[in-house]
């Protein structure tokens, strides 16, 4: 089977995510992955995924392939993504996920509008649920969580000084199951590997963590791949059968 | 100040460090943030967080803080209990708030700097 690089970026909020800008509908994130030639992306909303289905269809005929995923954050408030096969494997997590965010819907004053859109762009809804908060999930039941479901969990930005695993808990955990470490884009994988002392061993992967569409494709991660899917994503993250993480 | 007396004055159940409650107590520093504990801590200072992960265990043996005084009744997880048991870390619980208990610690003589 023939390999050869694939463009990811695999971390952007749609218009629902609490932080994302209204512009962030599917069809626009689409037309961006087009025209920064990205293969595959994936939608991570933060505690929820109520707008994978409308990407997915957005996409479909447009050549860029859609990993539905979420960005769940932990008890101790670490953020982790959650890549998916399928819509199938992504809403009993979602489910979970929704049981364990706290009752108390957001202040209006302090979040914009959470909206749910179809794939034509048309609202179809607003989350009533808080979801930029911590789940009552710890990091360790978050990562178990996304692997039931044959998930990819990728701790996001470790580099930042919120949100992240290493700001929240210190240093990685050494024996938890992470497939994968993001690195935001202000930061590189080597000096992340150096100023976090990470394991040799650990697949680093930069994303855009877009929040609006001119950022979509900011900063990616190329992969050798046979095809732009999730199995593939996960050999080449273990390097395995000749995928790979190409070097940034 | 030991352990032993910060256990008895502001009633804390102990979870882990029986056998090290003869051990100082010099100052104390409060955070949920275990980079920034590993960045400000200082040795034999209680600290004083809600995060119950095993990694609290780790960076109190690497800061070698006196203690680690668990607010709000949470429970350190099954992993924490047998890591600090291995590392000899003390692990304490109330069922105060971060800012009641301090106050009162800081009340005993137990102060930030």
């Amino acid at each position: 089977m023939e390999l050869r690089r694939y463009r990811a970026d695999l971390h952007i909020h749609s218009c629902l995510s609490p932080c994302g800008e209204l512009t962030n509908y599917p069809r626009r994130i689409v037309e961006r992955a087009v025209e920064e030639d990205l293969d595959v992306i994936a939608v991570t909303d933060h505690n929820t995924a109520e707008n994978a289905a409308a990407v997915l269809r957005a996409a479909e005929g447009t050549g860029v392939a859609v990993l539905p995923g979420m960005e769940v954050a932990s008890e101790e408030e670490v953020h982790v993504l959650g890549l998916f096969e399928s819509l199938g494997d992504l809403l009993p997590v979602q489910d979970a996920v929704f049981r364990s965010l706290p009752e108390v819907p957001p202040k209006k004053t302090f979040v914009k509008d959470q909206v749910i859109v179809n794939a034509d762009d048309e609202v179809t809804g607003f989350s009533a649920r808080h979801l930029l908060a911590a789940t009552r999930l710890d990091l360790r039941a978050v990562v178990s969580l996304i692997h039931r479901f044959g998930g990819l969990a990728v701790a996001s930005h470790i580099d930042k000084d919120a949100f992240s695993v290493i700001s929240q808990l210190g240093f990685v955990p050494p024996d938890l199951d992470l497939d994968a470490l993001e690195v935001s884009p202000h930061m590189t994988v080597a000096a992340a590997r150096k100023a976090f002392g990470l394991n040799p061993s650990a697949a680093l992967v930069r994303f855009s963590d877009a929040h609006r569409p001119e950022d979509i494709g900011r900063t990616t991660t190329d992969f050798l791949l046979a095809a732009p899917t999730l199995p593939e994503i996960r050999k080449a993250l273990r390097s395995k059968g000749g995928r790979k993480v190409c070097a940034s | 100040m030991t352990l032993a007396d910060l256990v008895r004055q502001l009633d804390l159940k102990v979870f882990t460090g029986r056998n090290e409650l003869a051990r100082p107590v010099n100052g104390g520093y409060a955070s949920d943030l275990l980079s920034d504990v590993l960045a400000h801590g200082q040795k034999d200072q209680i600290w004083v967080t809600l995060q119950v992960h095993p990694n609290i265990v780790a960076v109190a043996a690497f800061k070698e803080l006196s203690a680690v005084v668990l607010v709000n009744g949470r429970e350190p997880a099954a992993e924490t209990v047998a890591k600090a048991q291995q590392e000899r870390v003390s692990i304490y619980g109330t069922s105060l708030t971060t800012f009641e208990f301090v106050g009162r610690a800081y009340g005993l003589g137990i102060l930030g700097t």
